[in-house]
């Protein structure tokens, strides 16, 4: 049976379809990365998987328990991360620390080696307000705070966002060394590359989910090629000029470089296209899809 | 136990080192009954005085030092007649004259008797009242020590039972009470529970095995607290600054503060789960107490003259029935039994409101 399973949820706030038919499977013991832009309801998602919404239709169930009618049970044995930073920012390190603990019942020096990583790096800190903390630094106090009662399932709602690149490694890092002890982990991201990181991802947008697969395989799946190109000093003008090209699907700015799409032309036709259109072909090069790549490419097109 | 107290230990916390707010929690009561107390106050003190005597005589004379020598009245001007006296009242320079008539000295022996005419200022009502009313009680004092003129007349002798000096002290500083416990308790614990809310820190408890009834008991503790030491305050400084006695009883006067402040607490508690926003907390708390506080309870306004209407509205004022009760146990000094009214109504509504408000504490964000 699933650690977590979502079925069929719909979630209005008025006229607003956060959730539109929504259902997932978690296993236990698995990394499970919800991706998608802002406002696509991941938020909306995982206040209904932690008990705080009721859906209008559908159900939800975390460790077999109900998230409606059994919310205490639940409760018990889920941590929580949300998006914004929820810990009090008048209290240290320290008194963060110790108070969710004792909020769960529990004390700091019981799971100290549960949360022992990342605790080690805030350490230095400790007597320092919360609300003084970097951004990263906020991020591990919470997950340590989120975690301090060794719960179940975690659940981190965009714990990177606002976290600088070397930060973002290092807690995912940490994602994985607590996966690796048996934790059940969903997280939500808007940040297309840390998808590779997870077991499973599901691909959302507009409250809908519109793939879940293994990051491997939803790339392999991708079916077209892609192609790279160093775009120069005119990316815009380039956009829209590749774009245009006979056979080309899609163009879209992915780095420093352009990625351009087709199911039909090989690297050779491109190429010789792109060159009588007028272009610098010298870094044109085919390339492997990444997630990211693949959600562009159902941007583009219409829902599975 | 251990959520407890490690939940009242972080909400002191919270307070303590908001600093600002400390030292308004702290000030505003000693500021208020300095400002009830020797500032603002319904007593009538140094009224300019112009006295207008066409023919100078013996007893004109005594009578205006008599009015100069009063503690409520200072002599500014003396004139000869009435005309143009309006002048004096708009500059400012008087708010009262005191005219005679010009053969006053004589017509006093005559058995028509002499006029005194006091000229006020009506545009303020009830100080207009208040100063003739002085001037009046000046006028005979001075007369009945001199001649047996008045002997003959009726002499009214009023005694003001438990206020012989009719300070106005006596009336504020139940009503500051009633107003600081109030304030304090009930905007404090609701924009102490509406943070918790606006911050997302309530989104994580929720998301806990902590019971509302913990949450809601430790956000009350430090305010509880704050309350207390504030009604010493308060009570401290009427006895030694505004020498007020505390005629009753002091532990009976405690209970019922003590259960005020709970009513506070509970009503503080019910804003807080209608509301979402700290701003939204402070205006209802601000509109929900102020207001019927001020106006209702009868601080400013005596509960008997209200309409009926708002009789009855006032009787669901918390503050009307402690502001009542800490009256008779603090400047009248009855006996307990003797509130056991007030004792009653403050439970009965300390228990209904906590009641209401767990029952509506959300447990989902819904």
């Amino acid at each position: 049976m699933a650690e977590v399973s979502v079925r069929n949820v719909r979630l209005s706030y008025g006229k607003i379809q956060a959730l539109k038919d929504v259902s997932l499977e978690v296993e236990e013991g698995s990394l499970f990365g919800i991706i998608g832009p802002d406002g696509a309801g991941k938020t909306s998602l995982f206040r209904i998987m932690t008990t705080l919404i009721v859906p209008d239709s559908g159900s939800a169930q975390v460790c077999g328990y109900d998230t409606v009618k059994d919310m205490m049970e639940i409760r018990r044995l889920v941590g929580y991360m949300p998006g914004h930073f929820s810990l009090y920012q008048d209290l240290t390190v320290e008194e963060n620390l110790s108070l969710f603990a004792s909020v769960f019942n529990t004390t700091v020096q019981e799971n100290y080696s549960l949360v022992e990583d990342i605790y080690r790096q805030i350490e230095p800190f400790r007597k320092r307000r919360a609300g003084k903390l970097s951004g990263g630094m906020k991020q591990k106090l919470a997950l340590c705070c989120a975690m301090i009662h060794r719960p179940r399932v975690l659940f981190l709602d965009e714990p990177t966002t606002g976290v600088d690149p070397v930060s973002r490694k290092e807690f995912w890092q940490m994602l994985s060394r607590l996966r690796a002890q048996g934790m059940t982990i969903i997280v939500s991201t808007p940040y297309m590359d840390e998808a590779s990181l997870c077991d499973t991802v599901s691909l959302m947008k507009d409250g809908r989910f519109f793939k879940t697969d293994s990051p491997g395989a939803i790339t392999e799946k991708f079916g077209k090629h892609l192609f790279e190109i160093k775009a120069g000093v005119s990316t815009v003008k380039a956009l829209d000029g590749l774009a245009a090209i006979d056979g080309v699907q899609a163009c879209y700015p992915f780095g420093d470089r352009l990625h351009i799409v087709s199911s039909s032309l090989s690297l050779a036709e491109l190429s010789e296209r792109a060159a009588s259109a007028g272009y610098d072909i010298s870094t044109l090069a085919e390339c492997t899809p990444t997630v990211e790549d693949c959600f562009m490419d159902f941007d583009n097109n219409d829902y599975e | 136990m251990r959520q407890l107290k490690a939940f009242v230990k972080k909400e002191f916390l919270h307070v303590f080192r908001d600093t600002r707010t400390m030292l308004i929690l702290f000030g505003m009561p000693v500021a208020q009954i300095i400002l009830f107390g020797f500032a603002i106050s319904t007593e009538v003190r140094n009224i300019d005085l112009a006295v207008v005597v066409p023919q100078s005589s013996e007893v004109t004379r005594r009578l205006t030092e008599k009015f100069d020598a009063s503690e409520y009245f200072t002599v500014r001007k003396i004139l000869r007649s009435t005309d143009g006296i309006e002048r004096y009242f708009r500059d400012g320079s008087i708010s009262m004259a005191v005219a005679f008539t010009p053969g006053f000295a004589d017509e006093m022996l005559s058995p028509e008797g002499a006029g005194i005419q006091l000229i006020t200022d009506g545009s303020n009502t009830n100080t207009a009242r208040t100063a003739a009313g002085y001037a009046t009680a000046v006028i005979k004092d001075a007369l009945s020590e001199g001649t047996a003129a008045e002997a003959a007349g009726i002499q009214t002798d009023v005694r003001m039972l438990f206020n012989p000096q009719m300070r106005s002290s006596y009336n504020f500083v139940p009503g500051v009470m009633g107003l600081i416990i109030i304030l304090i308790c009930a905007m404090m614990t609701s924009i102490a529970i509406v943070r918790e809310k606006e911050t997302g820190t309530m989104e994580v408890l929720l998301v806990s095995p902590m019971r509302p009834q913990i949450i809601i008991l430790s956000k009350m503790m430090p305010y509880m607290a704050l309350s207390i030491v504030n009604y010493l305050t308060i009570l401290l400084l009427s006895v030694t600054l505004l020498d007020i006695p505390l005629s009753g009883n002091f532990w009976s006067l405690t209970l019922l503060s003590l259960i005020y402040i709970v009513v506070s607490l509970a009503l503080g508690l019910m804003i807080s789960t209608r509301t979402r926003t700290q701003l939204a907390a402070m205006l209802g708390s601000g509109m929900v107490l102020m207001i019927p506080v001020v106006f209702l309870s009868g601080l400013l306004f005596p509960v008997e003259s209200m309409p009926g209407f708002f009789r009855v509205l006032s009787g669901a004022v918390p503050a009307r029935w402690y502001i009542e009760g800490v009256k008779k146990l603090m400047i009248e000094g009855l006996p307990a039994g003797m509130v056991a009214k007030e004792f009653a109504i403050l439970s009965g509504m300390a228990v209904f409101l906590l009641a209401v408000s767990i029952k509506n504490f959300k447990l989902r964000l819904q």
